[in-house]
């Protein structure tokens, strides 16, 4: 523990710019994977225990089309385009047997999907580090802002998010099918009764859930190093942020991710080996004052 | 799920003590290190997965975090074992006052939340102490874990540094555990947690204080849960971080899912064939989650349901109850 540290970053202000600018980052990425946590959970009731890995496998992905066409644009897209197919096939091969199963059967199935995509990438990528480096168009020197040191790359990748994330709200506030997914949270049989077909409807939502992690392991690639497993922190943090949140709430996915976010920068400057903890105990204590999340409520 | 009754009880003593005579006999017409080694294991994780069964199956809390009271016996044995001069059922004992007292505050918190969210909340509590483990390197190794080993393991001319007297040591509280688990869930208090698990609306109109049979199963599952991580402790001669990480819950899970959670002696099972699939598939393959991912699916959507309880049904037995 380091209090002195984070007392002289709190009272600095190009610290709290760098801070912030990288808790940003971590909290917009961690929004769009748990969006599509939420989003599955709210609208199936299942919660995917394999969102981790389309997310893994999304950086992947990115990382190889960026490797063959040397666009960065079209490695995102690819990511993202790749797990929306991915999680079509998840759904209808292996979710949807298991549609009214007990929860730790559901929970099965994801953890054997997490065990098998984790070697399956070893065997095609191998089981070493990746780093796709920055994009070239974006090797320029960063911006100082109060004196913090912030990378233009930084501000592209917080202002796609918000994008996507907007997107999302968009199509899912204003469309015909954003309605239809909304009242089959709320009540999917009278969804099915109105002659409205749900087992496309379930397929699409898992599409959408997994290409919006696809999208953000394209997004994360250039900033983080690609490993097999990689996944796997980035599920645990997008269950914090969707429990916070409260489950099926994206506005509540939003601000708790970027709290989770924040958190973690700012953490990892007072207590450097208990960042981890920090999260865990924001969540306990969220549970134990409002158990439903801040937006519980709420349905999508 | 059978509700023995006070001769059953003593059927089943009978039936545990010839398993412990089989037990120590084997040895001797069979000398395989990895035979004992693998019971050792096996009863480890077969207290473990039972105990956590009390919960999921019987009860039908859906635990994600048990694995925080198997790491806790571990950690805290081991630690009183080494910075304590205390002998070794003191420590024993002590740390299963520890744990349970470490349950009632984390189940005072976690039980009255619902389904998924008690999942997670659990799950949390676990990271929770994995973090701590991680953090509190002066005292817990951090992620090297605690070594240097267990001193004082002679107790009453027995041996536990001998692989032999360990072996007969986990097996009788294998035995013992499961005994007195089968003893619980046939009490009067045990049809309160069947209650609560079908009904708990109804469970409580019938005067059914659910939130303390909730507390109590909970408290009593986690100390099983410790019993299992003091074998595990005696067995890998200290503690690591690996003990009270998230995957040894998914184990446990995997392992009551696998045997069945409708039958007592099904996450018993299901730890035997877990153990087993990790041993065969780690020496055919380096890729181990691949064929464990493979099996698991096979399992979950191929029998639909555990393997003791897909017998059961199979021999025409009535349906059992918790997950189908």
């Amino acid at each position: 523990m380091d209090l002195d540290a984070l007392i002289g970053c709190v009272t600095s202000a190009s610290c709290v710019v760098t801070q912030t600018t990288s808790g940003l980052i971590v909290g917009m990425l961690l929004f769009l994977v748990a969006a599509g946590l939420t989003l599955i959970f709210g609208v199936l009731k299942i919660v995917n225990f394999a969102h981790g890995t389309f997310y893994m496998l999304g950086a992947y992905l990115a990382y190889t089309v960026f490797a063959v066409t040397g666009s960065y644009v079209l490695g995102v897209l690819g990511g993202g385009l790749g797990m929306a197919v991915f999680g079509v096939i998840f759904e209808r091969f292996l979710i949807s047997r298991v549609y009214g199963a007990n929860v730790l059967m559901q929970l099965l199935i994801c953890y054997a999907v997490v065990l098998i995509c984790d070697d399956l990438v070893k065997i095609v990528w191998g089981p070493d580090f990746y780093a796709m480096g920055m994009p070239p168009a974006f090797q320029v020197p960063p911006l100082f802002i109060a004196g913090g040191v912030v990378p233009p790359f930084y501000l592209v990748l917080i202002s796609a998010a918000l994008v996507i994330g907007g997107a999302l709200g968009l199509g899912l506030g204003l469309t015909r099918m954003g309605k239809i997914i909304r009242a089959a949270a709320v009540n999917p049989d009278m969804v099915s009764a109105l002659g409205i077909n749900t087992t496309l409807l379930y397929s699409l939502v898992f599409a959408v859930g997994g290409m919006l992690a696809g999208l953000a392991g394209g997004l994360a690639a250039p900033v983080r190093s690609l490993t097999p497993g990689m996944g796997f922190s980035v599920l645990i943090e997008s269950f914090i942020v969707t429990v916070i949140g409260g489950m099926g709430s994206i506005a509540g996915a939003l601000i708790a991710a970027v709290v989770l976010g924040l958190i973690r920068s700012f953490g990892t400057i007072g207590f450097p080996l208990f960042t981890d903890g920090l999260m865990y105990i924001a969540m306990i204590i969220i549970l134990v004052v409002k158990p439903s999340g801040l937006f519980g409520k709420e349905i999508v | 799920m059978s509700v023995p009754t006070r001769s059953h009880t003593l059927r089943d003593i009978m039936i545990g003590c010839l398993v412990i005579a089989a037990l120590a006999a084997i040895p001797f017409l069979l000398p395989s290190k990895a035979f004992q080694d693998f019971v050792i294991r096996c009863s480890s994780m077969a207290l473990f997965a039972t105990s956590l069964n009390l919960l999921v199956g019987y009860t039908g809390l859906s635990s994600f975090g048990h694995g925080l009271f198997y790491g806790l016996g571990t950690y805290s044995f081991a630690l009183l074992m080494q910075k304590t001069g205390l002998p070794l059922p003191a420590a024993f004992v002590l740390t299963l006052l520890l744990t349970a007292a470490t349950a009632v505050v984390v189940g005072a918190i976690c039980i009255r939340l619902r389904l998924i969210y008690f999942a997670f909340v659990t799950l949390a509590m676990q990271m929770l102490a994995h973090s701590i483990v991680i953090s509190w390197v002066g005292l817990t190794g951090g992620d090297q874990g605690l070594q240097g080993g267990i001193p004082r393991r002679v107790v009453a001319g027995i041996d536990l540094g001998n692989q032999y007297h360990l072996y007969i040591f986990s097996a009788v509280l294998l035995v013992i555990g499961l005994l007195l688990m089968r003893h619980i869930v046939s009490t009067s208090f045990g049809t309160s947690l069947r209650m609560i698990r079908d009904n708990e609306v109804r469970a409580a109109f019938l005067g059914i204080v659910v939130w303390r049979v909730k507390l109590t199963v909970f408290v009593l599952a986690a100390v099983f849960a410790a019993v299992g991580g003091i074998v595990m402790s005696l067995f890998v001669s200290g503690a690591y971080p690996e003990l009270i990480n998230w995957p040894i819950s998914g184990d446990a899970i995997f392992a009551i899912v696998l045997g069945g959670v409708g039958s007592f002696l099904g996450p018993t099972v299901g730890a035997s064939i877990l153990l087993l699939l990790n041993d065969v598939v780690t020496r055919q393959t380096e890729y181990y989650g691949l064929a464990l991912g493979i099996i698991i699916l096979l399992f979950a959507l191929g029998l639909r349901r555990g393997l003791l309880d897909f017998i059961t049904q199979r021999l025409g037995g009535r349906p059992a109850g918790g997950i189908s």
